[in-house]
């Protein structure tokens, strides 16, 4: 029977209530007394010498309070924007790390990059001063191509001449070139991964209040991890003491990563409030999200994989190139080589793999984490260039992957991993029963009676979630830890507040932590509160991204309620009588073993807090109780994604008739949770597949930089999905057996759709069309391959 | 967006009135004003909702006319079964425009009067061989049309009914556009009482809403699917842009046109 509470219950998000009534309270909901607005004018070019800044008539407008550029920054001696991860590239030299100032400074790098801040009493005045001021710039050649930014002779930063910011490598390239000279057969796939806009429902926005009697600063904000902007901007930016600075990320609407990142405006309001003293506001607009909000994948690959005569894989070598955009974001530099190169073994026994990654500067916006962070990437080209390799051997796509398969584990793989748990023959063949594999040829033979091309398309992902081990990490080059942290706080009559360092922005943490919760201690879910987002209030953590808040966070809370029961068993022992180590907990009681002795829950928190009868010579009264996580290990989901496409080949038109999904999560705490963020992830998987694309021109304009020309999935464009969470192979490292869930169906869904619309075209010869597969693409590849085929 | 005056007539001469002060702006649905005014694009001085005035709002029919007000909105055209009975073509093409929230602001006299080069309504007019009807004249479609976001309406000309001769059959192929969902390449095809056929393509021409002659003349003789194989449609005059080429503009043309054909038996 279904449990209707604690873990595996498939409780109702008690968050949904204030959603769905319009009454969560977001950041732009907040307001502050005497409270500015900012308007921040960006720049129209991509790439330019700023020769002058005049802002004498918008500093004299209706309402203005004052006018920011570039050299008050500069005056000011405030920090760049820091970048938190360093490269090493593959001859031992740190990557290029240019500065990015908060306010153009010289120059302006891309569409977007902010010029001046008009501060004034409405936003109204501010956007109706921003008119006033006058900009002199000298147009450079924008570099906007990766494939050409080393020779282009135009530098987006004096620092790198050629654009290169590294030229990194991992894996063994002599063992995978002498693989390859002895392969049977060897595939090759060059591709584009398309750069995506992350598009959360509430665009950013940062309110700065500093209070001149406490010399206290406050940012409200929207972000996935406030303790990690606190130290980047306080630390590295604006030199504000800890103590002093206190940010906040109330209900966040959506981040896909785009969110995890210190951003300039979030620095510009915090200063610029002590500045005038008082508080400064800036809210983008949709249209300002489009070029200033982080952009994600943007990478230009060519891959081959190595193969004997029966299939199996001997080698896997990939080149990419990869997107920077103008500035290093928080976290750009690790997305393509440690969230990427690293996760190219896959599901399969690869002995050799080599990867090399090129990241270039552009004059576009910086691109960063978004939902995957490189492990979409990776399983792109893997699933891809499997799906190719089993076209041109005429194998099965499923038969091939299995021939594969790592079946033993731990494992470690050529690419600096240890897997240390998974069954990828148990969702595969769970998903083949799903989607009636066997069935498929009877359906496209009906699907071919309506003059449709019916295909089918596997992808069997794996990804690395739970990031990371710190001292691994820092290895690699981050430049911050990645555990994770929680307070417990048992009140006197028995109630629990939770302070967690996850940020709860869509997942649910609400609900399912106190699902955790509950089922540690044995007491309700509505007696458990969780507090996140504020770090007044919460202990020093890493936030939530990498789907890594169960896994690492969750874990963190299960170590802090560890501690509180250890001290009510000694609080126990002494009510009861009996030896501590006599003293077990079980559904909320604290029992002497063997007897019918017990203490409820709240029996002994009230104890802890009116400690008349109490071992007071022994310990403190009070509970509460702080844990710090750091995992052992990353954890890896896995999973296999099967898509079914009908292709219509007089319009291109694709139709997503089915798609479904194993996958192995792990234990699983709330199964409607895990299921709803497989559906969303798919439906950005999807959209990336199919509709997505950021696109520039060669001035560097971002050509769809609307919804009129940045297609979203929209309900309709989507199939009703079948997804199956998998009895699953608990992770082996963490207490809860977790393995993160937030990513899957955006990595996993891609190659499949693809793979489903190329098996749909192969009767025309076509191996590949780059995503997203759009009527004009798949339409276009159809000509071209009928004038082929009637010229040969 | 910047600031305006706003007025809201309840009759048409007021609103006439209102729309001779210097920088006046007529406003239907405002389903693409207001979105270009947030963006700045158009700063008006006085803005004047059309909304308010009833005249120009409903459905009747008159003989073998059908005629609309032109501030009927697109989901009061979709839900009538006046228009159903009459023009099902017509029925199709409300129904298909936006979202429920577009439709239940948004009018018809707004679309025809902004001829936005992928709005639904201006291939319905021209294959139907409407009337638009003014507050100073009748105009014919085929003369209102002048290219992008441009007709032959002056200054202060309000768009006050729309007459459509009902044809005895009609159906919409729409092709959208996968970002805006507005029409890529759709086609209204109308099969006139005279037993002429016409054929009103939007979202294709790089100068907006046209007729094409060729599949007209081919179809008026024989209503068929090979009767358009037969027809060349040039790629030449599409517009092109990161959804279609004019290529891709051209077949979606003929595709359409089998498709409606296809609807249609």
């Amino acid at each position: 029977m279904a449990k209707d509470n604690g873990i595996g219950a498939s409780v109702k998000r008690r968050e949904d209530a204030r959603f769905l009534k319009g009454r969560g309270r977001y950041t732009d909901d907040m307001n502050r007394p005497g409270q500015t607005y900012a308007y921040i004018l960006r720049s129209w070019s991509a790439h330019a010498t700023l020769n002058s800044v005049d802002t004498s008539a918008a500093s004299a407008a209706d309402g203005v309070v004052r006018v920011f550029t570039g050299k008050d920054i500069e005056e000011a001696g405030l920090g760049g924007v820091p970048c938190g991860w360093e490269i090493t590239d593959k001859h031992g030299n740190p990557m290029k790390e240019p500065a990015h100032p908060i306010l153009a400074i010289g120059k302006v790098r891309h569409v977007g990059d902010p010029i001046a801040v008009v501060v004034a009493e409405s936003y109204q005045q501010a956007r109706d001063a921003a008119e006033l001021i006058e900009v002199d710039m000298t147009d450079l050649p924008a570099v906007v191509d990766m494939r050409t930014a080393e020779t282009i002779g135009s530098a987006v930063h004096d620092e790198a001449t050629d654009n290169l910011c590294y030229d990194w490598e991992l894996g063994d390239g002599e063992a995978t070139d002498k693989a390859f000279a002895e392969a049977a057969h060897v595939t090759t796939l060059e591709f584009i991964n398309n750069r995506l806009v992350a598009n959360p429902m509430e665009p950013r926005c940062a309110l700065g209040d500093y209070d001149e009697d406490a010399d206290h600063y406050t940012l409200y904000t929207t972000s996935q991890n406030p303790h990690v902007i606190r130290l980047l901007m306080g630390a590295f930016v604006l030199s504000i003491p800890e103590h002093k600075l206190r940010v906040y990320a109330p209900d966040v609407g959506g981040g896909f990563g785009t969110k995890i990142f210190h951003y300039a405006e979030e620095a510009f309001v915090t200063w610029a409030s002590a500045q005038l003293k008082r508080p400064v506001k800036w809210t983008s607009d949709r249209s300002e999200a489009f070029i200033s909000d982080a952009h994600g994948r943007d990478h230009v690959t060519k891959a081959e994989l190595a193969m004997d005569a029966e299939g199996k894989f001997l080698a896997l070598r990939a080149d990419t190139r990869a997107n920077m955009g103008a500035y290093l974001s928080t976290f750009a530099p690790c997305v393509p080589t440690w969230l990427h190169g690293t996760l190219l073994a896959g599901q399969y026994l690869t002995p050799a793999v080599h990867c090399r990654v090129r990241a270039m500067f552009t004059n576009t916006v910086p691109v960063d984490a978004y939902r995957g962070a490189g492990r979409p990437e990776a399983t792109y080209l893997l699933e891809r260039i499997i799906n190719k390799a089993a076209q041109e051997l005429g194998m099965d796509q499923a038969e091939l992957r299995r021939k594969n398969f790592i079946r033993s584990f731990p494992y470690d793989t050529p690419v600096a991993l240890q897997y240390d748990t998974g069954d990828y023959d148990a969702t595969l063949d769970a998903v083949l029963e799903m989607a009636d594999y066997k069935g498929f040829e009877a359906r496209k033979a009906e699907s071919a009676a309506r003059g449709k091309l019916r295909g089918i398309g596997l992808s069997c992902y794996i990804e690395a979630c739970g990031i990371a081990p710190s001292s691994l990490v820092g290895a690699l080059g981050a430049r911050a830890g990645l555990y994770e942290a929680a307070t417990i706080r048992v009140n006197p009559t028995g109630s629990v507040t939770v302070m967690t360092g996850s940020h709860s922005h869509g997942q649910g943490h609400e609900t399912s932590f106190a699902q955790v919760v509950s089922d540690a201690l044995g007491i309700p879910e509505d007696q458990i509160e969780i507090v996140h987002g504020d770090t007044d209030k919460i202990p020093f953590g890493m936030g939530t991204y990498g789907s890594r808040s169960l896994a690492v966070g969750g874990s963190a809370i299960v170590k802090a309620v560890d501690k509180v029961v250890a001290k009510g068993k000694k609080i126990a022992a002494h009510l009861l009588e009996a030896a501590e180590s006599d003293i077990i907990f079980e559904d909320g009681q604290y029992k002497v073993a063997g007897t019918d002795k017990a203490k409820a829950f709240a029996e002994v928190s009230l104890a802890a807090y009116v400690p008349h009868n109490y071992p007071i010579e022994e310990i403190e009264p009070g509970l509460e109780e702080t844990a710090f996580y750091d995992p052992k290990n990353f954890t890896y989901p896995a999973g296999s994604y099967l898509c079914e496409v009908e292709v219509d080949p007089e319009t291109g038109k694709v139709e997503i008739v089915a798609l479904s999904a194993s996958d192995d999560f792990g234990n699983v705490v709330n199964p409607m949770i895990v299921e709803g963020q497989v559906h969303g992830g798919l439906a950005q998987g999807i959209g990336q597949a199919m509709l997505e694309n950021a696109a520039y021109d060669e001035h560097g304009q971002l050509v769809s930089g609307s919804y009129m020309d940045y297609a979203m999935p929209l309900a309709s464009d989507l199939p009703s999905f079948n997804v199956e969470t998998a009895e699953g192979t608990p992770c082996t490292h963490n207490p809860l057996g977790v393995k993160g869930c937030g990513e899957a169906g955006a990595i996993g869904s891609p190659p499949a759709v693809v793979n489903a619309v190329v098996d749909a075209l192969r009767d025309y010869g076509i191996d590949h069309i780059d995503m997203p597969v759009t009527p004009l693409r798949v339409w276009t590849a159809i000509q071209e391959a009928s004038v082929k085929q009637a010229a040969e | 967006m910047y600031n305006f005056d706003y007025t809201k007539p309840t009759d048409l001469s007021a609103a006439v009135e209102a729309l001779g002060t210097e920088g006046a702006v007529a406003m239907g649905g405002g389903q693409t004003l207001i979105p270009v005014l947030k963006q700045r694009l158009s700063a008006p001085s006085t803005l004047v909702d059309l909304s308010a005035i009833d005249s120009m709002k409903g459905i009747r029919r008159m003989g073998d006319m059908l005629v609309i007000g032109g501030g009927t909105t697109h989901g009061a055209v979709a839900s009538s079964a006046d228009v159903a009975a009459a023009i099902p073509g017509l029925t199709e093409l409300a129904a298909k425009i936006g979202d429920p929230q577009v439709r239940n602001r948004g009018t018809i006299g707004g679309s025809l009067a902004n001829n936005d080069p992928a709005a639904c309504y201006p291939s319905a007019a021209l294959a139907l061989g409407a009337t638009i009807e003014t507050n100073q004249r009748e105009i014919a479609a085929d003369d209102f049309f002048q290219g992008l976001y441009t007709t032959a309406l002056n200054e202060g000309e309000v768009i006050t009914a729309v007459k459509f001769p009902i044809p005895t059959a009609s159906t919409y192929q729409k092709f959208e556009q996968p970002a805006s969902r507005f029409s890529l390449t759709s086609v209204f095809l109308a099969k006139m009482g005279d037993g002429s056929v016409r054929v009103g393509v939007t979202g294709a021409g790089a100068d907006g809403v046209f007729r094409h002659a060729g599949l007209e003349q081919a179809l008026s003789s024989d209503f068929s699917a090979s009767a358009v194989d037969g027809v060349e449609v040039s790629a030449d005059g599409m517009s092109n842009d990161l959804h279609a080429t004019p290529a891709f503009r051209a077949n979606l043309v003929k595709v359409m046109t089998k498709r409606a054909i296809a609807a249609l038996s």
